[in-house]
């Protein structure tokens, strides 16, 4: 509490000891593991990430399954929100709360049940994995479209398009669908960030996605993780720049601006996954 | 439009009507309602009978399906319970350390006046990407840095700092609660950001204004007005520590006692036969424990929402 009293005698312009004291632990501890795991790794440990073996099928395998989770969730999540937008609006408030639920039940205990209630044949394929991963993507897709259609004087538009005589498949197509296009980019980069970093259900599902390639590597070569983990992260940050690239330049364009990384990440970081 | 009584859910309802595109006004509702079956069939699927299963069957016998309170009871004694106790206390650690160094990290960049703008984006982005990076990954990065024979380690050795020799390890409810404030810190920073918004520049002058000081500013008006916005960002981090299941599993390989490691051991079957059904009574204690948390998170929302809007 001193320092807070400190802050507010000298916040007049001055820029207080205990900021800087704050703001350097905290740089310590966020960029020290860092360093800390470049250099374990060594830098020859990077370029044999992609020529040891599994690697490329675990990545290929992730791949997929991020594909397929898209697809499900755009087939399903586009259509109805925006149904619930002209039709029920009455109902957006109870989707809000049921596309909360997969944030707020630990991944392990979703798995369990998946896995006693799911069909033989499913288990241990991918499959169930693209399946079930809609419903963790569910959360941040429901809410990017969402905030991306409330941006949008919706009811006018599909007013005019309507009477200009377009149909229905016309008027989602050519007016609803392309003011969306921020809305869409974003839930489809956080769509492939969290399959491509899954790893509760995935490795308790037995099937050897890139990061459960991570860690049964690490039994054999830790340098190979360690620098796996490197490259997992950079991607990852890649992924996240690029939503907030696409917030700040489109956004403003398409009124979409409340779809960027921050009400994204505070939204929609899944409870448990980390 | 009125129709006979009677007709409104027959079969004939619509043919009534002389203009087929006006049906009864329940079964409209019914027909509107339509639109969003797909959704809830996937939903239903896909997360409420999963959810459900693990429910009925964290009350029936692995191999007979008959009822018994034989998994609860396990569930809650022995291992199991250490399980649960750890989890809380390490759900604990992790929740008010970086909900206090978090709220401070955001109050820094929030007040910030000079240079305030840039440092605000930066720390936000940075928050943005440290918050979504758990699981594995970053379960290696500290394997890289804080292992008994890593990096930091080392260095600190240098300095005649032994952590190990002082009892520390990476792989117990310390190190793992340190590994946790890597996301917990981050998180925390963008979900109290809107609540340090909402106080409002004008109660600060109005308070200095009577003659408050600091820190009669913060005891009386700027901390009330803010305690129920923290103590529900405490709850979701609780709630976020304590479901954690990645980032320990990869760290520990599985040898430390939190409930979601020791569900995840009964699922891949390494444990005697007949217990499959106590991960599920496990998993219900979570849900339960969960569920009490989202309630209060609520209600110190809307008591939250009062001022801060």
């Amino acid at each position: 509490m001193a320092a807070v009293n400190q802050s507010a005698r000298s916040r007049n312009g001055k820029f207080p000891v205990w900021r800087w004291v704050i703001l350097l632990i905290a740089g310590v501890y966020f960029l020290l593991p860092l360093y800390a795991a470049l250099r374990f790794a060594g830098v020859k440990a990077f370029g044999s990430v992609f020529t040891q073996p599994g690697f490329g099928a675990a990545l290929w395998t992730s791949v997929q399954i991020a594909v397929m989770t898209w697809a499900i969730t755009m087939a399903l999540m586009v259509p109805t929100t925006i149904y619930v937008h002209l039709r029920l609006p009455a109902m957006r408030r109870f989707l809000e709360s049921i596309t909360i639920l997969p944030i707020v039940i630990p991944p392990i205990v979703l798995t369990v049940g998946v896995l006693q209630v799911f069909p033989t044949q499913l288990k241990a394929t991918m499959w169930l994995l693209g399946i079930e991963y809609v419903i963790l993507a569910m959360p941040f897709a429901y809410r990017a479209i969402d905030a991306g259609l409330r941006s949008i004087d919706l009811k006018t538009l599909t007013e005019a398009s309507t009477n200009l005589g377009a149909s229905w498949v016309t008027t989602v197509r050519r007016v609803i669908l392309p003011n969306l296009g921020t809305a869409l980019l974003s839930s489809t980069v956080l769509i492939v960030a969290l399959c491509l970093g899954e790893f509760t259900m995935a490795s308790l599902n037995l099937v050897t996605t890139f990061p459960v390639w991570i860690v049964e590597t690490d039994q054999l070569n830790a340098n190979i993780s360690v620098s796996a983990s490197l490259i997992a992260l950079v991607v990852t940050w890649l992924f996240l720049m690029l939503i907030v690239m696409i917030g700040s330049r489109r956004g403003r364009r398409t009124g979409a601006g409340e779809v960027n990384l921050f009400s994204v990440t505070a939204n929609t970081k899944t409870i448990g996954e980390s | 439009m009125v129709t006979a009584p009677g007709s409104q859910s027959g079969p004939g309802a619509g043919r009534i009507s002389r203009r087929p595109a006006r049906l009864p006004k329940p079964l409209q509702a019914v027909v509107r309602l339509a639109g969003i079956v797909p959704f809830a069939a996937y939903i239903i699927i896909g997360l409420f009978i999963p959810l459900i299963a693990v429910l009925i069957g964290a009350f029936q016998n692995s191999s007979t399906g008959a009822w018994t309170w034989s998994n609860i009871d396990a569930a809650t004694h022995g291992a199991y319970l250490k399980g649960y106790e750890n989890s809380l206390e390490l759900s604990l650690i992790a929740s008010i350390l970086p909900g206090v160094f978090g709220l401070l990290i955001a109050y820094a960049i929030f007040t910030a006046k000079r240079g305030g703008r840039v440092l605000r984006q930066m720390v936000i982005t940075a928050s943005g990407v440290f918050a979504n990076f758990g699981g594995v990954p970053l379960a290696f990065l500290f394997i890289a840095s804080l292992a008994s024979t890593a990096l930091v380690t080392g260095w600190l050795n240098n300095i005649g700092v032994n952590l190990y020799d002082h009892g520390f390890t990476l792989f117990d409810l310390a190190g793992v609660s340190v590994v946790y404030m890597y996301f917990q810190i981050p998180l925390m920073v963008l979900i109290i950001m809107p609540a340090l918004e909402g106080l409002r520049p004008s109660w600060r002058e109005a308070a200095e204004n009577l003659g408050a000081r600091s820190w009669s500013y913060w005891r009386h008006v700027g901390g009330p007005v803010l305690m129920p916005s923290f103590l529900s960002c405490l709850m979701l981090l609780f709630g976020s520590a304590l479901s954690a299941y990645a980032t320990a599993e990869a760290l520990t390989g599985g040898t430390i006692a939190l409930v979601p490691i020791q569900i995840g051991t009964l699922l891949n079957g390494n444990v005697v036969a007949g217990q499959g059904n106590v991960g599920k009574a496990l998993s219900l204690g979570l849900v339960v424990i969960i569920g009490v948390l989202m309630v209060l998170y609520v209600m110190l929302q809307r008591r939250a929402a009062k001022w801060l809007q």
